[in-house]
């Protein structure tokens, strides 16, 4: 699955900051751990804060915290904010998509849309986040 | 007949008994819009103990039955060595979000420790996010098999040995 780097982003931004709920993360922190600039991080960080998953505190030892449930929101929310036409090919025109050929490779990518959907809707932050601490703990 | 309990919660997870049968029908009903009487019936008759890997256990919560899970143990089943199946779980509407679904879980998994096996699955239907979300949470993530089926009621043309064709 190819997610945009803003989505990418948004999603280790937000495991990051759910993962330390007591703190607040400032910009150049998140970026460096993640290696990107510091504007790229704004403006990922900005949608997020638009969709109610994170609060920025302005001014000298500011920084970002996490402000949504992680037990409620999934992957899916986050990746929607982003790219919310990922799974949405419905009412796309594409050449040949009609044709008997067209119809049956879509009827397989259809399939493997649904599978990853399913996916994304039921992991949650905090599930992931259990994941994180699973794979930390067992040997490699 | 086994028994554990959570002193804090009065949460008691035990095997189900034939006196169980009304709840679980209950509590089905409320999770699958069904009501299933008759399945329920042969099933707790068959799993009701749990010779052979087969395990059928029930939460009692302050005396009230409020949640029940399935399973059993399955060898070679799809080429898999012995494997813990999880097939049934319900909790009552009026006992979500209370930690019973994980108790039973774990209880379950036990069970399936103490007879030998180390792995457990189960199948969720791909947009039954909140039992998925569940088993998720619970730490289960995508095993190595994939579900297929197909509609023999209308499956393509198949060439017999003697040349006739049966559909």
């Amino acid at each position: 699955m190819n997610l945009q780097r803003a989505t990418r982003l948004a999603l280790y931004a937000v495991l990051e900051l759910a993962d330390q709920p007591d703190r607040q993360l400032s910009r150049a922190e998140i970026a460096e751990k993640f290696g990107v600039s510091g504007n790229h991080l704004s403006k990922v960080m900005r949608e997020l804060g638009k969709a109610g998953l994170v609060e920025a505190v302005r001014g000298v030892g500011g920084g970002y915290w996490f402000s949504g449930n992680a037990r409620r929101t999934t992957l899916m929310d986050i990746i929607e904010i982003f790219e919310p036409s990922l799974f949405d090919d419905a009412g796309q025109r594409e050449p040949g998509k009609d044709t008997d050929i067209g119809r049956t490779v879509n009827l397989v990518l259809d399939e493997i849309n649904e599978m990853m959907q399913s996916t994304l809707n039921s992991i949650s932050i905090t599930t992931m986040l259990q994941i994180k601490g699973r794979s930390r703990t067992e040997p490699s | 007949m086994h028994a554990a309990q959570d002193t804090q919660t009065r949460l008691r997870i035990r095997d189900a008994e034939p006196a169980d049968l009304d709840a679980i029908v209950e509590i089905d009903r409320q999770v699958s819009g069904s009501e299933k009487h008759l399945y329920w019936q042969d099933t707790l008759s068959l799993y009701g103990d749990d010779d052979g890997g087969r395990f059928f256990l029930v939460a009692e919560n302050d005396g009230r039955v409020a949640g029940f899970i399935m399973g059993e143990i399955r060898a070679w089943e799809f080429g898999s060595p012995a494997c813990g199946w999880v097939f049934a779980i319900g909790v009552a509407r009026n006992s979500l979000l209370e930690g019973i679904g994980s108790k039973l879980l774990d209880t379950l998994c036990a069970r399936f420790r103490q007879a030998g096996v180390t792995k457990v699955r189960t199948m969720i239907a791909r947009q039954d996010h909140e039992v998925l979300s569940f088993f998720r949470s619970c730490g289960m993530m995508a095993g190595p098999f994939q579900q297929l089926e197909m509609d023999v009621g209308t499956g393509p043309a198949t060439d017999q040995p003697d040349g006739g064709t049966v559909r």
